[in-house]
């Protein structure tokens, strides 16, 4: 897919969330046009056996190439879903309903699962190329507030789905491909399931705003532009330009 | 969707289609809203070209394309002929207006997945699969909306079709590894996760397939092949099968062993649900999973 096509699908994405993304839309969006133009420029000066130390000079983290790239982009969005529900059971919001704190609790493990699976995965398939444990930045979100908590969460939860349906491609190793497969269904079921506890119209879980009504598809996002809206929540500079390539 | 590839295979069909625009930014700006230009690439034309020309020249890839289509068409035609017989029963008519909403959203859904797909076939120059229903002797037997078991509940029917929609999508990816279809393949398949975890969250389940789930010891989260199957009734290729597929209470991923071997201990139950797992097309088609339910 090209940038120019994902540019739009990000203005769908953050008018799908308005009432809790905590970044001015205008400005995003502008920081969203700034960094596909960015990428694209960075591509075409740049060549496919890199050497991926993941620490270049200016302290970015790089995600790497190739394959190896696209877990290290799975282990950087699960480090940072790890990192918030690990926050939510910690210091649960003081007006949970009944049971949501349960379900926090299992959703940690799910999500910590994933990270460290990832990371165990990389260290054996490609030794030294890990990228670093991450730096939360959740200074834009309430833990004390039920509302906060669960946008975030479903925020978290459909950027992921559209994460991996758009990095399926780029993946090279079949056995990878499964994996990512057997997650992504994992992080759809978290997402319809908190979309539903905000929902009181029963349709939310697949809403039209995320399912595209005509096509029944979900979203799919490449990974820089995925990595432009997580950024918000990492301290490190996060580099997907060469996810995949 | 690539609006501007889809533009670029619109105008290899139609030369005049950018003259009629000054340029491929004014098609945007005529186009207007996301909401059109999504509508416009989800126009099964478009998708039909598209793959047509994604897939040219490379027949092998294409004939297997092709083929997961078709099972993939046979799978939403079923579940789209099963929320059809829900919506036309009494026990939907006497639900509450959200669970109607839910279903109405599930069906919408399917209808979509069967259009697309069958724009997809056509454009490849296939004919798209037909007549895959769900029996109504079976249907039949379903005399609650919700509340029970499989055997007797329609969302318990719900859920095993969903649950096994989620596995069946993961089981063919690998024949797609690389390919846009894919794309649209794994956007099918995280809509069905949705559904499936809605119907759960319904019957009063968790969201995620685990060992506590009422219906945990039904096949469609076992594997293997255990009863039979009539996989060519509607034309479809069964890939060769030789090994049972993981069961959904599989702990262990890609070798590691999730609960003791990535350094923190986690419980079996959230080490199997934070993982689904694939099925193959003969054990979907199983006589003890889909199979059975599947006919006039």
């Amino acid at each position: 897919m090209s940038q120019h096509s994902q540019v739009g699908g990000q203005d769908e994405l953050i008018t799908a969330q308005p009432l809790y993304t905590p970044i001015k839309r205008r400005s995003f969006f502008m920081y969203a046009g700034a960094t596909a133009g960015a990428t694209a420029l960075v591509l075409a000066g740049c060549s496919k056996d890199d050497t991926n130390n993941n620490m270049p000079a200016t302290g970015t983290v790089s995600l790497g190439s190739g394959d190896v790239g696209v877990l290290n982009y799975a282990y950087a969005l699960e480090q940072l879903e790890a990192a918030f529900y690990a926050q939510v059971v910690k210091t649960p919001a003081s007006d949970f309903m009944p049971n949501e704190l349960a379900y926090f609790t299992q959703v940690a493990a799910h999500e910590a699962i994933h990270r460290d699976f990832f990371k165990a995965a990389i260290n054996r398939d490609a030794p030294g190329k890990a990228i670093p444990g991450l730096t939360p930045n959740f200074t834009s979100i309430t833990f004390s507030s039920r509302a906060s908590v669960l946008g975030t969460a479903k925020a978290f939860e459909d950027l992921g789905v559209a994460a991996y349906n758009g990095a399926g491609k780029l993946i090279k190793t079949a056995a990878y491909l499964v994996i990512a497969g057997q997650i992504v269904s994992v992080e759809a079921r978290h997402a319809a399931y908190v979309r539903d506890l905000l929902d009181s119209t029963g349709k939310s879980f697949a809403g039209d705003d995320q399912v595209d009504p005509t096509t029944g598809l979900d979203k799919a996002m490449m990974p820089t532009d995925v990595i432009a809206v997580a950024q918000t929540y990492v301290m490190e500079k996060l580099d997907a330009s060469t996810v995949g390539k | 969707m690539d609006l501007f590839k889809i533009i670029d295979q619109l105008a290899e069909v139609d030369a005049d289609v950018l003259g009629r625009f000054d340029s491929r930014r004014a098609i945007f700006g005529s186009l207007g809203t996301a909401a059109k230009r999504s509508a416009l690439a989800a126009t099964p034309l478009f998708l039909g070209a598209l793959f047509q020309k994604a897939y040219a020249g490379t027949t092998g890839t294409t004939a297997t394309a092709v083929e997961v289509l078709q099972y993939a068409l046979a799978l939403e035609l079923f579940e789209q002929d099963f929320y059809a017989k829900v919506k036309a029963s009494a026990l939907y008519t006497a639900a509450s207006a959200t669970d109607k909403a839910a279903i109405d959203q599930i069906k919408k859904h399917e209808d979509s997945h069967v259009t697309l797909l069958q724009g997809a076939i056509s454009g490849m120059s296939a004919t798209p699969v037909s007549g895959v229903t769900f029996k109504s002797a079976v249907f039949a037997t379903l005399v609650t909306f919700k509340t029970g078991g499989a055997a007797t509940s329609q969302l318990g029917i719900a859920q095993l079709l969903e649950d096994t929609g989620v596995r069946a999508y993961k089981g063919r990816a690998g024949e797609l590894l690389g390919t846009d279809l894919l794309t649209v393949a794994l956007q099918i398949h995280s809509v069905e996760a949705r559904h499936a975890a809605k119907i759960r969250v319904m019957r009063g389940q968790l969201a995620w397939v685990n060992p506590a789930d009422d219906l945990a010891a039904h096949p469609v989260y076992t594997s293997g092949v255990t009863a039979g199957s009539n996989p060519g009734q509607f034309g479809l290729v069964v890939p060769a099968y030789t090994t049972p597929s993981p069961t959904e209470n599989n702990t262990t991923q890609s070798a590691v062993p999730i609960t003791t071997g990535l350094g923190t201990t986690y419980t079996a139950s959230d080490a199997a649900a934070a993982f689904d797992e694939y099925l193959q097309v003969a054990e979907v088609l199983d006589n003890s999973r889909a199979g059975s339910l599947i006919g006039a």
